[in-house]
């Protein structure tokens, strides 16, 4: 039997869960404090790579900009804890503020008083976000590979916007968090990294659920139609402009959970989450995965980042080179990304070529199915 | 102005960058009609379709459909209002299974929140059995549409376009790469649809147009050049000239 068909029974799935919850509640004491800051670093990455294969995996749109929103959502979670640890500072406001001689706060901070407005700033701002450029652009019917330039483009406006902010939002120096305040505790401390990473977890956890949620049944069968061919899908009676839409704006919401989550474990958020490179590792991230399979997104953002810090600190300067062999060997090898090898038939044509399996000689669904299922 | 006329095509003309793909076409369609469109390669049989579902606007006339002109509106917007498709090569969703594919066609509304919001309705399920026994995919329901054959293709196809429930199907070259059973059973199943809906179907094969019984129109230059039964046409000393002049099997 191929992998594939591996019928999962439920015991299996509930040890599964059993195991993963225990390390999760286990992770904090077995990890020193660095590597489980890293771990729930990466973490946070994944869901921004949710965002991704959704919009790229099953919808087909290739995005290069999900900084865009994954900045966004980090720069709503630093305003609301900069602004609230503010209060020993000159004018009750940022201490960066006096730096630039400014004594007013900006007017948009003002909203981030309030816990609950930050609460969902975090994710309806990238959303609505998303969702404008996203209508404007597919409303004209922008597709492939100009959508991606466009998004690549709109990325590169919002960099050189932040960084030129210095009286808005400190420009380049970007926004720091470790140093505030968060009900009553320093968010860069061990006991407040221990819960963001419990958070972290648990975000991710809910955000693959919904994912698997969005893309199962009817709608998720359009955004697959939507990928393969466009037009037939219109000429159904659908408007794909509303479905992409929706799902652009769902990515770019995740994309800011993901960013706040990042931010509040690395420390500081600043312009530098919007670069291009950045942008195009988190489309890396689900190509090595496995585009269009939700779990690959999530296991692609933490192996490959974990493998990143691994490497860089035993060989500096040659994890370059190992990503960009990665990605070739992806691309050439294994389109459909490394989980995407294991579902498909990729196990039984890797056993046959030396000979430890038996050649298919008809279609691989009657074989294994019938013949094989009744030999076993 | 006749009431029954489901579809009129007012002096369309086409026009890319000066090539007149269509030039002045008037075509009228009855209500529960069924039409054959014929054509030598290149006269417009396909723009004809593509104006008609809005994938390309004409320079001058008019599609008036229900009373509605179509000029200006979008495809999914046409494709509500009763205009359904069949394309010439096979166009389904080879990654989903037959099953999702004719619930993509059946579903109404096409929204989405009716989609992601609820399952799908029991009257749906049974249109989608039927429509399976129809094109005889009942054995196919769970296998993924791309790995049935050709002619099963072109019938899922179909059975999609019927699913959609629209008032006027087109049906671009049905028969294309089928066998000669085939063709004899998609020319039953199209006349068993005319009727009730009303249907365009656009061919070269001769035999199938012939089996279909019908009124045929005859394109050519970008308009038509002629109307009427088979026997008729046969007789026209213009369409022999354009395109029954070649042999014919």
């Amino acid at each position: 039997m191929s992998l594939s068909k591996i019928k999962f029974d439920k015991k299996i799935v509930l040890s599964f869960w059993i195991i993963l919850i225990a390390l999760i509640i286990a992770a904090p004491t077995l990890l020193p404090v660095f590597r489980l800051n890293l771990l729930g670093r990466y973490l946070s990455l994944s869901i921004v790579a949710l965002g991704v294969d959704l919009i790229w995996g099953f919808t087909g749109l290739l995005s290069l900009g999900q900084g865009i929103f994954f900045a966004l959502g980090g720069y709503c979670a630093a305003m609301y804890l900069q602004i609230t640890s503010s209060s020993e500072f000159p004018n009750n406001i940022p201490e960066f503020f006096a730096l630039y001689g400014v004594e007013k706060l900006p007017f948009f901070w003002e909203p981030f008083r309030s816990p609950v407005f930050a609460f969902f700033a975090i994710w309806i701002i990238p959303a609505l976000v998303a969702g404008l450029i996203g209508f404007l652009v597919f409303r004209n019917r922008i597709k492939g590979v100009y959508f991606s330039i466009l998004t690549q483009a709109s990325l590169l406006v919002f960099f050189n916007f932040f960084n030129g902010q210095q009286k808005l939002i400190n420009g380049t120096n970007g926004l720091k968090t470790d140093v505030t305040q968060l009900f009553g505790q320093m968010v860069g401390s061990e006991s407040m990294q221990r819960i963001f990473f419990w958070i972290t977890a648990i975000l991710v956890i809910a955000a693959w659920f919904f994912a698997k949620w969005v893309v199962k049944g009817r709608f998720g069968n359009i955004l697959i139609g939507i990928r393969d061919d466009e037009p037939r899908v219109r000429f159904t009676g659908y408007n794909p402009v509303i479905f992409k839409t929706i799902i652009f704006s769902i990515a770019g919401g995740l994309a800011g959970i993901s960013g706040a989550l990042y931010t509040v474990q690395s420390g500081i958020v600043s312009p530098q989450f919007m670069t291009v490179p950045f942008s195009i590792e988190m489309v890396i991230w689900v190509a090595v995965g496995g585009r269009g399979t939700l779990l690959g997104a999530i296991l692609g953002a933490v192996f490959i980042n974990y493998a990143k810090s691994l490497v860089s600190e035993a060989l500096p300067a040659s994890w370059m080179f190992i990503q960009g062999g990665l990605f070739i060997l992806v691309v050439t090898a294994l389109p459909e990304g490394v989980l995407g090898w294991i579902q498909g038939d990729g196990p039984r044509n890797f056993l046959q070529k030396f000979g430890l399996k038996r050649k298919i000689e008809t279609y691989p669904s009657l074989e294994v199915n019938n013949k094989e299922g009744n030999n076993e | 102005m006749n009431n029954k006329d489901l579809l009129k095509l007012i002096e369309i003309t086409v026009s890319f960058e000066g090539f007149l793909a269509l030039n002045k076409l008037n075509l009228n369609l009855k209500k529960g009609e069924l039409r054959a469109v014929i054509g030598p390669n290149g006269a417009g049989k396909t723009t004809f379709l593509d104006v008609i579902t809005g994938k390309v606007k004409p320079t001058k006339g008019d599609v008036i459909f229900k009373g509605k002109s179509l000029i200006g509106r979008r495809e999914h917007k046409i494709a509500r209002l009763g205009v359904g498709r069949k394309f010439q090569s096979p166009r389904i969703f080879e990654n989903l299974t037959v099953k999702e594919n004719l619930e993509i066609s059946v579903t109404t509304p096409k929204s989405p929140l009716n989609l992601i919001n609820k399952s799908i309705k029991d009257e749906q399920l049974n249109e989608i059995e039927r429509l399976m026994k129809i094109v005889n995919l009942s054995q196919k329901v769970y296998s993924k549409a791309g790995s049935l054959s050709h002619g099963q293709k072109q019938w899922l196809e179909i059975a999609m376009l019927v699913g959609q429930k629209p008032d006027l199907m087109l049906v671009d070259e049905p028969v294309a790469g089928l066998t000669d059973e085939e063709t004899d059973l998609t020319a039953d199943l199209l006349k068993s649809l005319s009727g009730e809906n009303t249907v365009v179907v656009i061919d070269h094969d001769m035999e199938f147009i012939r089996r279909l019984d019908s009124n045929v129109s005859v394109l050519n230059q970008g308009t038509v050049l002629c109307e009427g039964t088979m026997e008729t046409i046969q007789k026209d000393k213009k369409v022999i000239d354009v395109y029954l002049g070649r042999p014919e099997d």
